[in-house]
């Protein structure tokens, strides 16, 4: 049942081959390209596009790889002097290897779904009824994560590589509910050498290695587990690190890694914290300085084109170390509780949610993406509280939705609108809604008049002209808002336990 | 033996769930996402000069339709080249395509400028052209499925099938989402009103059947393949009136099917009756004798012959006769089987042998006219899902050749993997014995057949001599099925044995 489930998904994935692609396709493509055709000594400084690689070097290794089997197909794609290359064959082979790579993430959707119905239903296993339900269980687990629509969205229309990440992150966080800790943390170590954006989930990562599977016995015991934690996690980076330090290029390499010229808020706010900030400085300068929107182009800039910085002018502007400061801190609070609590892993996936959406409400240029940080460990815990499902149901929709801005080309408002109408359908179907209140229900409904409004009254009512940054600003403001409540709840919920 | 039990309960666990969570509105939804997924692909002849494809052609009309007054559509001259995609459908589709076209004109009124717009292109105008498909679609040939389950079970409850179920297998057709979404055409609109018109038949509406039925045909000349059960059963039905009931009775139902059919053609050819040469020009379009008696390659019986006798140096008329004689030897059996018994059941293994036949033997098939076949045989699914899907799979298999061409074949692999995984654990949850019985294993033989010319078909290239080997490999094999599978549904019918009471 489940390898038609993954035969259907990738069905659909190929269909959606043509769909529209953003700026991260000729990203990849330049990876490629660079990979193939530079010395590894110059990976990280070629500057012959503006697309530097600023992935870890193991994700550099993998478009390596890649580029490899690429030189088969289309040549011209790995030449560094093609600009925004995209014959059918690229495209083909692009679209291709993400949907190749995401059967990792089918993998470990497996791999999760299973030891999490383990440790659930473990006391009542041997009652049929139960074992039924459990496999029940497994399978709508197992469907909600390979057919996550964000991911879907993200992956196979936007174009990203997402899908086998997460995937090594689920085989990660599956051998952590087992027990097998040592391979937890290798698999962990290799995904933030694939991609440091996962360091938001290290904090939960460290504590919990440390206080429950460290410092069980004597200090004797615990030195000699952590020695070899240490030794494997050194292990991995120094082969994806070593050849860059070998060649002097490890500086730049960090460079190209920690980019904090960025500005605090991507070209589209992601729906955190910031935005709500953001939102609050221009509604003070709408009220205290009669501030006319329509005139005054600077401001509207903040939210279209490339990367920019945005300064407030009536609030304080923040720098990185503010964001960097306000994260750990209201991190704290649960990995203390972490810390406290007794040898549980469902505690820790809670915990790693909570590093994922504390980070994404407080980080540095967080794309909206990084939502899913939180997600993909959340539907694991479906089954487990009321909670978590309302938490799960709300984020996962509001995740969703907050991706839409990307894909603004007329050809995919139909796909990507009723995607999220049989995602919340089939939530609606399997009683998901159930355990949401009237309050959430009605945030949750009022994001179709919301999507009708930015997306189709504001071209019927030509404001397009004149207020083309609204609908987004509407879209993060009101996304954000659902977020931030999530993450007091969540949050509450995790504490008072 | 409880072993066995719980891992029988343990394998049809997840698919039971599955049946409970996809509900019909669900179904729906998924149904439209498909056609819209299949939309983002090519459409037929996209930057081919000089004719380009089925897309201009639609495009043309809208063109010539918004354009030219009514009198003038049929009509050569300097406004309207008919060599270049002139009007060859009834009036209702000149209709239809005048209403988009004057949708058009308000939007992108370039793409519709008389002459001049000749191939245009772009990717908007892409867009707008598939919503037209999509809209006509969701107004009228999902809601008449809908509609016509929803009276079939009414009447047949028996079924191995539940009507969600089949609902599902209707909409997620292959054959006719890659037609209509993929390579562009408006089969949705015609067929859709012919499966609204079976529907009013069962719900025992006459005025209504004749009015849909009568409007199908004006949409679609080619629905006449489907008009001979409609003309026998309703002469059986008017018979079977006058020996219940009263010569009266039969001649006041007689008499308002005839007024009914009449005033809706009536209505739709207004603009052209008062004119015979108008009337007489109109005809000769919709049935162009000068062409060939096939198109490329097809898969029925005369394509097959071709392999070894050349057909096409024939005189037309002479063929045009053959093909007659032998569409109404093969439409017999099954027609005056209806006559007797005018059954709802019959009525429908009617619709499919006689639109089957007409498919294998009459004169000028395309091959996209298997989705004539196609749609009754979905209608009568519920009776045998099992023969009714191995068809249905088939007649997708059998327009592969076209769907190449339109570089349709990524979508053609996605659907009918995703079709036949539908169809396979639908048949774990309706079927409790384990499946050995031969006829399964001839079905996955055949099916297989399909995946190794699919291979064929796009891995290996054809031997110099013979560029059209696969094409026609393909539809030599497809036609060889439908053969047999005309012999099958005749017998269905022919044995069915319907209770004297049970007759309407």
């Amino acid at each position: 049942m489940t390898s038609s489930l993954h035969v259907v998904i990738t069905c659909v994935k190929l269909l959606l081959l043509p769909s529209y692609f953003s700026t991260d396709f000729e990203v990849h493509r330049n990876w490629l390209a660079t990979t193939y055709s530079l010395p590894i000594s110059q990976w990280y400084s070629a500057n012959h596009s503006e697309w530097t690689i600023d992935y870890p070097p193991l994700f550099a290794w993998f478009e390596y790889f890649l580029a490899q089997i690429a030189a088969f197909v289309d040549i011209d794609m790995l030449s560094i002097h093609n600009r925004n290359y995209s014959s059918n064959a690229t495209v083909f082979f692009q679209r291709l290897s993400v949907i190749i790579t995401d059967f990792v993430f089918y993998y470990g959707s497996r791999k999760c779904a299973q030891s999490i119905a383990l440790l659930v239903k473990s006391p009542k296993i041997k009652k049929k009824k139960h074992m039924d339900e459990s496999n029940i269980s497994v399978f709508v687990i197992e469907l909600l994560l390979i057919a996550n629509v964000t991911l879907l969205l993200i992956d196979q229309i936007h174009f990203q590589y997402n899908g086998f990440l997460f995937g090594i992150l689920l085989v990660s966080i599956s051998h952590i509910l087992k027990g097998e800790n040592y391979r937890g943390a290798f698999w962990f170590t290799v995904l933030l050498n694939f991609k440091h954006i996962y360091l938001y989930l290290a904090p939960a990562y460290f504590v919990y290695l440390l206080k429950h599977f460290c410092f069980r016995k004597n200090i004797q015991f615990a030195m000699k587990r952590l020695i070899k934690l240490g030794l494997i996690v050194l292990g991995v980076s120094s082969i994806s690190f070593g050849p860059f330090v070998f060649n002097g290029q490890i500086v730049q390499v960090f460079k190209q890694l920690f980019p904090f010229k960025r500005g605090l808020s991507h070209a589209y706010w992601a729906p955190n914290f910031w935005a709500l900030y953001n939102a609050a400085d221009i509604g003070a300068k709408i009220t205290y300085k009669d501030y006319d929107l329509i005139q005054n182009n600077n401001s509207t800039s903040m939210t279209r084109g490339l990367v920019q910085e945005f300064e407030h002018t009536v609030l304080p502007s923040i720098t990185p170390q503010i964001t960097f400061i306000l994260t750990i801190i209201f991190m704290l609070p649960c990995l203390y509780k972490l810390w406290k609590s007794n040898r549980n892993p469902i505690d820790f996936v809670r915990c790693l949610i909570l590093c994922g959406l504390t980070s994404f409400m407080f980080g540095w240029h967080v794309h909206e993406k990084a939502l899913l940080l939180a997600v993909i460990p959340l539907t694991l815990l479906v089954f487990t509280s009321t909670n978590d499902c309302s938490m799960f149901t709300m984020l996962s929709t509001i995740s969703t939705y907050s991706v839409f801005p990307l894909l603004f080309k007329p050809f995919e408002f139909i796909t990507k609108s009723l995607l999220l109408l049989v995602n919340v359908s089939f939530l609606y179907n399997t009683g998901k809604f159930k355990s949401l209140n009237r309050l959430e229900k009605l945030y949750l409904i009022s994001l179709g008049p919301l999507l009708l409004l930015t997306e189709v009254g504001w071209m019927v009512l030509r404001f397009d002209q004149r207020y083309p940054f609204l609908p987004l600003m509407l879209t993060s403001f009101h996304n954000s808002i659902g977020v931030f409540y999530c993450w007091i709840k969540y949050y509450l919920y995790y504490i008072s336990q | 033996m409880s072993l066995y039990c719980d891992t029988m309960i343990y394998k049809n666990l997840i698919p039971i769930y599955l049946k409970k969570v996809l509900d019909e509105k669900l179904i729906l939804m998924i149904a439209v996402l498909f056609r819209w997924f299949v939309s983002l692909h090519d459409y037929s002849g996209k930057s081919k000069t000089p004719m380009y494809g089925d897309y201009e052609a639609q495009r043309h009309w809208m063109e010539v339709t918004v354009s030219l007054p009514t009198t003038q559509w049929y009509f050569n001259s300097s406004d309207n080249d008919l060599l270049y995609w002139g009007l060859d459908y009834p009036p209702l589709t000149a209709y239809h395509s005048y209403l988009n076209g004057l949708v058009l004109k308000r939007i992108l009124p370039e793409s519709i400028q008389l002459s001049t717009s000749r191939g245009f292109e772009s990717k908007f105008h892409k867009l707008l052209m598939r919503y037209s498909v999509l809209i006509v679609d969701l107004l009228i040939f999902i809601p008449a499925v809908c509609w016509f389950f929803r009276q079939f079970f009414k009447i047949k409850n028996n079924n191995q099938m539940s009507q969600t179920m089949t609902i599902a297998m209707t909409l997620l057709y292959p054959g006719l989402i890659l037609i209509d979404h993929g390579h562009f055409q408006y089969n949705c609109v015609s067929l859709g009103l012919f499966v609204a018109s079976v529907a009013s038949m069962f719900t025992n509406k006459t005025i209504f059947t004749c009015v849909l039925f009568s409007m199908a045909l004006n949409y679609k000349q080619m629905e006449l393949y489907h008009a001979l059960p409609f003309f026998f059963y309703y002469i059986g039905f008017i018979y079977e009136t006058y020996k219940k009931h009263s010569f009266i009775t039969a001649l006041k139902t007689l008499s308002i099917l005839v007024l009914s059919v009449m005033i809706t053609f009536l209505l739709l050819w207004l603009p052209f009756i008062s004119d015979p040469k108008q009337m007489f020009q109109v005809i000769h379009r919709i049935f162009p004798l000068e062409r060939g008696v096939f198109e490329d390659k097809v898969s029925n019986i005369w394509c097959l012959i071709n392999v070894l006798y050349k057909l096409r140096n024939m005189n037309n008329h002479t063929m045009a006769t053959i093909c007659l004689m032998t569409t109404f030897i093969s439409v017999m059996p099954t027609c005056l089987d209806l006559l007797k018994n005018p059954s709802k059941i019959k009525f429908l293994l009617s619709l499919i042998n006689c639109s089957l036949s007409f498919f294998l033997f009459s004169f000028q098939v395309h091959e996209k006219s298997i989705l004539l076949v196609a749609i009754p045989v979905l209608m009568y699914s519920p009776q045998s899902v099992f023969m009714c899907t191995w068809f249905v799979t088939l007649t997708t298999f059998s327009m592969l050749p076209l769907l190449i061409r339109d570089n349709l074949l990524v979508p053609f692999i996605s659907l009918s993997l995703i079709y036949f995984i539908v169809h396979y654990n639908i048949e774990k949850l309706i079927s409790q014995q384990k499946e050995t019985s031969k006829l399964y294993l001839l079905r996955n033989l055949s099916l297989f057949g399909c995946v190794i010319l699919t291979f064929c078909a796009i891995a290996l290239k054809p031997p110099p001599k013979y560029p059209d080997l696969w094409p026609l490999i393909i539809s030599v094999y497809s036609c060889m099925h439908f053969v047999l599978f005309l012999i099958y549904f005749n017998f269905s019918q022919l044995m069915l044995q319907i209770p004297k009471k049970k007759l309407y």
